[in-house]
């Protein structure tokens, strides 16, 4: 590791714009995962427009600041008001709701605070050593390998997350077709551009993302009641006992680690984590009845996995360049606006922004701590605003964000069109996770391949016998051929095999793709 | 969101007859414990109907890419047309929805439309006035306007309320865009 880049990142993180983009970054993550409704990505999505106007590495850290605060938020409204903010607080729930029931709602939010700063602070320091490995050992991938990675980070997101694989699949593939729209970069043909101007270029990214996540999800709002404001359980006595302290690192430090491995995959993410690292706290308590019944572990493990593995997302994008999930995807695509492309050479070629970013999370991190336990008090009282007077609000910022990019009304017509496809797609049951993915490693996959074959006289057998695409290749088959063989064993088990309500193998809404 | 009381957690603590293989059987108690409180907070399912529209959708968007990218010319393998990706990917949408129109008629992960399906709608609307609006009369007042519709009709909010935060998000904007980031909206003040 190159320890004068690191120190320089350090200088970077620091600047007093960069300080002030980082607190902005992490107050509004911690606010939209306070309140329903948008999610990080949708948020993010719709802050885009910021991009054009601030410096890129201001851009960034203020981008990631948002999505990791929003665990942060996530967990004040689950355990006062038994609503999960974020899907990775959802099993958080159980124990921290069972806790404000018996008044010890401070223990829980203290404890899980704690957590999430251990989680992150472990998850940034593991990202720290092993960043530069990954992205050095990435440095010799050429188009072949490029193909089938992205290819690969397409697949992954589309079948670990959520719903239904065929759906998320059809999902990407038009993703891929989108991207496809403009001008072809190698015989210079208009393709898909219907005859218009505008659209000789492509279709924006920002546009695309504002429209499916933002006006896509603000609308979809709109349609589910959210119901009346309930008061809060009182918030006394945030900062946790010695004891209490004491009975929960173990949780604490298992759920780093947990997080930190699970949040590298694609599409495992924060909500994956959360789930393991409370199932594995039951398993190995002494007396598991007490957990769902206000046991401080179940509030500390999975609040440490959920913000170790929301940072740790962060290693594939910065070093191979591949999103793990779809806010992920949407910081892929602020980076490339900025002219940053993600990659192994990013941390040679731009090491302000690697570890400018990488540096900002230890300090968004005890800025949050900080808001999170003295400070709670305030974020309490958010959860009084009514998401009505909310709605209006960030529509305007959508459709004035949107304009201000190039001064175009197209682009708000262009943004409303992918709204009310986002909007339908949720109500068909597609999410836009894969689309936006596809959309963004589009080119990326196109050119790769395309370059590829030309390497290759035109020969596909070429991707199969480079030993590095190769073997991505082979994986990506069997991430195919996995969930079909599981499908097939569990038919054979099934009789006769271990009982109980033959457990729905019910599609998780993994939320971690907003 | 609905706030239906606590479903579970303490019931499950183990279901009956899984002596035989805890560790497993946790985590998947906890996903579909997971997966049926969201559950609780989703509108209804939409029937085969719903799947089998969205199919259709697919397959009639990966017919046309087909039709379009023949028609850019596919060229060859060692020298690929600008018609080759996009025909493999269309191709790709049109067999995934094909299959999804034979085995997806039993999903339920579609929402049905209901009577509140029309607040998105007429959210959709005042976006497309506020589009059509910005250009000719500024941002002000079409700013306005879309708060008020949201605020009272939308969401329910009272006539006193409805007003004070349309006008305070309005000239809040006024302040933000014009002289906080000096971005030149059109704008009619």
């Amino acid at each position: 590791m190159d320890v004068n880049a690191f120190l320089d990142g350090f200088a970077v993180a620091v600047e007093p714009t960069n300080l002030m983009y980082c607190l902005i970054g992490v107050l509004v993550g911690m606010l939209i995962g306070v309140l329903p409704g948008l999610g990080p990505a949708a948020t993010i999505a719709i802050l885009l427009p910021i991009t054009y106007n601030v410096e890129p590495v201001s851009a960034i850290i203020m981008l990631a600041g948002i999505y990791y605060g929003a665990q942060y938020g996530g967990t004040i409204t689950s355990v006062l008001l038994r609503l999960p903010g974020e899907a990775s607080s959802v099993v958080t729930v159980f124990d921290g709701f069972a806790l404000a029931k018996q008044g010890k709602a401070g223990t829980a939010l203290g404890i899980a605070a704690i957590g999430s700063f251990v989680g992150a602070t472990i998850a940034i320091v593991g990202m720290t050593l092993l960043a530069p490995v990954v992205a050095s050992f990435a440095l010799d991938f050429g188009p072949p390998e490029y193909a089938a990675l992205a290819l690969l980070g397409v697949l992954l997101v589309a079948t670990v997350g959520n719903g239904n694989m065929i759906k998320a699949l059809i999902a990407a593939a038009i993703g891929l077709l989108l991207a496809t729209v403009g001008r072809d970069s190698f015989t210079g043909a208009s393709r898909f551009t219907f005859d218009s101007l505008e659209l000789s270029d492509g279709i924006d990214f920002v546009v695309v993302a504002m429209g499916l996540f933002g006006v896509g999800e603000i609308l979809h709002n709109l349609e589910q009641r959210h119901g009346k404001v309930q008061a809060p359980a009182p918030v006394a006595n945030v900062w946790p006992s010695r004891g209490e302290l004491k009975q929960s690192s173990g949780a604490i430090g298992r759920g780093s680690v947990i997080g930190f491995f699970l949040g590298v995959l694609p599409g495992g993410g924060a909500v994956m984590a959360s789930l393991v690292a409370y199932a594995a706290e039951k398993k190995r308590a002494k007396d598991p009845s007490r957990f769902g019944r206000g046991a401080i572990e179940g509030v500390a493990a999975p609040e440490s996995a959920n913000n170790a593995a929301a940072t740790s997302s962060f290693i594939p994008l910065l070093t191979i360049g591949i999103p793990a999930n779809a806010s992920m995807a949407i910081l892929f695509g602020a980076l490339l606006v900025l002219g940053v492309t993600p990659g192994p050479a990013l941390v040679d070629e731009r090491p302000d922004v690697f570890w400018g970013v990488i540096n900002s999370m230890y300090i968004g991190n005890i800025m949050l701590l900080v808001l999170s336990i003295p400070l709670v008090g305030v974020f309490v009282r958010v959860l009084r605003v009514r998401p009505a007077i909310l709605a209006p609000i960030t529509a305007l910022i959508t459709i004035l964000g949107v304009y201000t990019i190039r001064n175009s009304v197209f682009d708000i017509f262009v943004m409303i069109t992918f709204g009310i496809i986002g909007y339908l797609m949720k109500k068909a049951g597609f999410e836009p996770g894969p689309l936006v993915l596809a959309f963004v490693l589009g080119i990326l996959v196109e050119s790769s391949i395309r370059r590829s074959l030309l390497i290759f006289g035109g020969d596909p057998t070429g991707f199969v016998t480079r030993p590095i695409s190769g073997t991505i290749l082979a994986f990506l088959v069997l991430v195919i051929l996995l969930p079909l063989l599981r499908k097939l064993l569990a038919r054979r088990t099934r009789p006769g095999g271990p009982s109980g309500p033959a457990s729905p193998t019910t599609p998780e809404r993994e939320e971690s793709l907003r | 969101m609905s706030t239906t009381p606590p479903t579970g957690p303490n019931a499950p603590g183990g279901v009956p007859g899984t002596s035989g293989s805890p560790e497993p059987d946790l985590l998947a108690d906890l996903q579909a414990e997971v997966a049926q409180d969201l559950e609780d907070e989703r509108p209804p399912a939409g029937g085969p109907a719903y799947q089998v529209v969205a199919a259709l959708v697919g397959v009639a968007v990966g017919v046309t890419g087909v039709v379009m990218s023949l028609g850019y010319g596919l060229g060859s393998l060692s020298e690929p047309g600008a018609g080759l990706w996009p025909f493999a990917t269309s191709v790709l949408i049109t067999g995934l929805s094909l299959l999804l129109l034979l085995v997806g008629r039993g999903l339920d992960d579609a929402e049905a439309f209901t009577r509140s399906s029309l607040l998105p709608l007429a959210g959709a609307a005042t976006f497309l006035v506020m589009a059509f609006l910005l250009p000719v009369i500024g941002f002000e007042i079409p700013s306005f306007l879309l708060c008020l519709v949201w605020l009272r009709f939308l969401g329910g909010e009272t006539w006193r309320s409805t007003v004070v935060v349309a006008l305070v998000t309005t000239v809040a904007f006024y302040l933000l865009f014009l002289y906080g980031l000096s971005i030149p909206l059109p704008h009619l003040f």
